[in-house]
């Protein structure tokens, strides 16, 4: 019994002291970001840093909160974990800091790849990667005797022998609900048909083309093979419907795809079908209809340069390899060294290997993005053609952009 | 009141108001004529994970140096009133010359987002209010005819749609009205149609909006009502019964009258609420057929770049919508209180 004790806690303060031995900080450090788990395991790691008070706040509404967080002198949050669209609001408002010297002080073991360098200054240090794939259940694909798709006309395919066979009815998922996840659907048809957001160098919108028309039109097919209720299904009621075992083929969120089947109550047939492959390509493009994301961390701006410097120190000792062990590999692809890619990652791999493009960082994306996910929703319900869509797409955005003096 | 009295006993509510009313309405007004300075570009060189190219980015300080200059932005005047995301003046007046018809000329209407959302706003308004002070009243005037052993818990359970929080209430009934969920289902077995879903269809999306917005305030009317039944005088209603008035006849004749000022009150405070409907349609996910001016605040405030003149532009027009809907009301009032006097 007392020896068992004693090794316990031996076996304690061993942990302890190997967790907190090289991460002592003297000053702030205050995260707010995103809540799943990967930057759960960022947050718990920034927390084990001793000699300064160490405060997260990781919430899905991060991106209402970080810029009003991060705007006062001192800011209230020394760190904004972001990604690439929500790091263009921290840069246009100008809230975050170049991180150059800190890393030639504290951060020689970051990789280059790590480091998002804008305009020559180092912004943000990487630390995930992430995508949009598709997402399949192989047993019921076995079932009709048709290869994994890699186009989308394979998938329109593929789900109308689902269908007519009446193994499901809408074998279709997509996270098409209006708003955000609706444009990002858009986007990834519109990267995949080849289209160009902007005309080259400037904020004027290009989308009212033959593309655009075209990425609608696939779009109207698919949303014909889902649940009628598709304008109000987000990722997470998508996920739903897969593991229910409504769904067969969707494209879904790389960082969703370990967790997928986890959930109580989900069908042995759903478990053991899941499958995972790359994004598919539409049009006959090369390009895959998807887009590449990076999540890393920022630095503040209006804080001490000894808040920084404990910030910056604090993160990188989140993120050092020895962080990589069997619970965290699983929860994301890492962009950290020494990281050994799992069977979830492989969609997201295929996506950076395949050519796939990173989602824009450009200052006016954002305001097409809202545009788009407003504007959307008449044409998914057949109530105007593309054209119209389009045309009130660009309306809404150059009256945004005015406002905003992009035009 | 001595004048000077009443100075110093008004004084703490003056400047609270002044503080807390007056000077919001002047800045929300202020940013509404106000927008955001050129944004000046400049092509950089942008490296992430995925590879280097070249991106526009924002110059950071020529921008600072021209806010610095003039802190409030460039002058819009009614410039964000009159876009495509208001009032669109020069898109109304194109739909006009253009379109053949008065049919064809509300089409084009409906497609602009402003007019849209009025439409829906109305619409819920005007029905959601009476409906919900005709409902609250029938249950108030059964309430009060109850036992009194019965009455407390019988209050309870009627006040439960108001005291769940409107989010929380407006996604416990979502579910439950999803295809696969009890009411959805129920519905569909019903009507003997398997397809039916009332998240598909704009209409039956509008129906189950307003049935949610009856449900959540009636329970306020009905308070208000029971409370004005306690001072019913019953000299009056016995009086009634004994000239052998009926109960429908005591209701219209005797009840009705009594508490006709608290349904002004109830009106005047439902026909504010409901104008600026927005729980339920975050709730049920029905931004892609209800929208409201208090859903534009929100969609443009939380996006990845926050427009902050639309939004004040949005709120000074819900304010003025608000005063416009409310006239009619605070007229009558006022023609009441005079006639009194």
């Amino acid at each position: 019994m007392l020896l068992k004790r004693i090794a316990l806690t031996s076996a304690l303060v061993l942990t302890a002291s190997a967790a907190f031995a090289d991460c002592t900080i003297s000053g702030r450090v205050s995260i707010i970001g995103n809540e799943f788990p990967a930057i759960q395991t960022i947050g718990a790691g920034a927390s084990e840093c001793t000699g300064g008070e160490v405060t997260t706040n990781l919430t899905a509404d991060h991106q209402t909160l970080n810029v009003p967080g991060m705007q006062g002198d001192p800011a209230e949050y020394t760190s904004a974990i972001v990604a690439n669209s929500s790091i263009v609001a921290l840069m246009n408002d100008d809230l975050i800091r170049p991180l150059d010297d800190l890393i030639a002080e504290h951060g020689q073991d970051l990789q280059k790849s790590q480091l998002i360098t804008i305009d020559g200054k180092v912004m943000a240090v990487a630390f995930m990667a992430n995508a949009q794939h598709l997402v399949y259940r192989s047993d019921v694909l076995a079932k009709i005797g048709v290869d994994v798709p890699t186009t989308y006309e394979e998938m329109l395919a593929a789900a109308e022998m689902i269908r007519s066979q009446g193994i499901m009815e809408n074998p279709v998922g997509g996270a098409y609900a209006s708003g955000w996840n609706l444009a990002q659907e858009f986007n990834n048809m519109y990267i995949g048909m080849g289209g160009e957001f902007f005309s080259a160098g400037t904020a004027e919108v290009s989308i009212n083309n033959a593309q655009g028309v075209a990425t609608l039109e696939m779009m109207k097919s698919l949303s014909e093979y889902m649940n009628p209720d598709f304008l109000t299904h987000d990722s997470n009621a998508t996920n739903a419907e897969y593991r229910a075992g409504n769904v067969a083929l969707m494209n879904m969120w790389g960082s969703r795809a370990a967790s997928l089947v986890e959930a109580e109550g989900v069908a042995q047939e759903v478990v053991d079908g899941m499958a995972i492959a790359g994004p598919m390509t539409v049009g006959g493009g090369n390009i895959p209809a998807t887009t590449l994301w990076w999540d890393g961390w920022t630095v503040s701006k209006n804080i001490s340069d000894e808040d920084a410097a404990a910030t910056f120190i604090a993160l990188t000792h989140a993120i050092r390899p020895e962080m990589l062990n069997e619970e965290t590999s699983s929860q994301a692809v890492w962009l950290i060294s020494g990281y050994e890619p799992t069977d979830a990652s492989e969609g997201v791999i295929a996506a950076a290997n395949a050519g796939s493009v990173p989602y824009p960082m450009l200052p006016f994306q954002g305001l097409l993005h809202t545009a788009l996910g407003a504007e959307l929703t008449d044409f998914m319900q057949g109530k105007e053609d593309a054209a119209t869509a389009l045309a009130d797409i660009e309306a809404a955005y150059n009256a945004a952009a005015k406002e905003k003096g992009f035009l | 009141m001595k004048h000077k009295t009443f100075f110093w006993f008004f004084l703490p509510t003056a400047v609270a108001m002044l503080l807390f009313i007056a000077m919001p309405l002047v800045s929300v007004v202020m940013q509404s004529l106000f927008t955001p300075h050129e944004q000046v570009f400049k092509i950089v060189e942008t490296c992430d994970p995925f590879g280097c190219k070249q991106s526009t980015g924002i110059d950071l300080e020529a921008t600072n140096s021209l806010r610095a200059e003039k802190p409030l932005g460039r002058f819009a005047g009614l410039n964000i009133y009159l876009d495509r995301g208001h009032l669109a003046s020069s898109e109304v007046a194109a739909a006009w010359l253009k379109s053949d018809g008065i049919g064809a000329f509300f089409n084009a209407i409906g497609n602009l987002p402003f007019y849209r959302a009025m439409a829906f706003t109305l619409t819920f308004t005007f029905l959601v209010t009476p409906l919900a002070i005709i409902l609250g009243f029938v249950i108030a005037v059964s309430v009060n005819s109850l036992h009194r052993h019965l009455k407390g818990l019988v209050i309870f359970f009627s006040l439960l749609p108001m005291i769940v929080s409107p989010l929380i209430g407006s996604l416990v009934l979502f579910w439950m009205i999803d295809s696969r969920g009890i009411l959805g289902n129920a519905l569909q077995w019903l009507f003997q149609d398997p397809d039916l879903s009332l998240k598909a269809s704009t209409g039956l999306t509008w129906v189950m909006l307003m049935v949610y917005g009856v449900w959540h305030t009636a329970p306020f009317a009905f308070v208000v009502f029971y409370a004005g039944l306690q001072t019913l005088p019953q000299d009056t209603l016995e009086s009634s019964m004994i000239d052998g008035a009926s109960r429908w006849q005591q209701i219209k004749y005797v009840v009705i009258p009594h508490i006709m000022p608290l349904v002004t009150f109830v009106a005047l405070i439902q026909l504010m609420d409901n104008f600026r409907v927005f729980e339920p349609i975050v709730g049920f996910n029905a931004s892609a057929h209800a929208t409201s001016l208090s859903w534009f605040i929100f969609n443009d405030l939380a996006g990845e770049t926050r427009l902050l003149s639309s939004a004040s532009t949005t709120s000074v027009l819900t304010i003025l919508g608000v005063c416009i809907l409310l006239s009619p009301v605070l007229v009558r009032t006022w023609r009441d209180f005079n006639r009194k006097v």
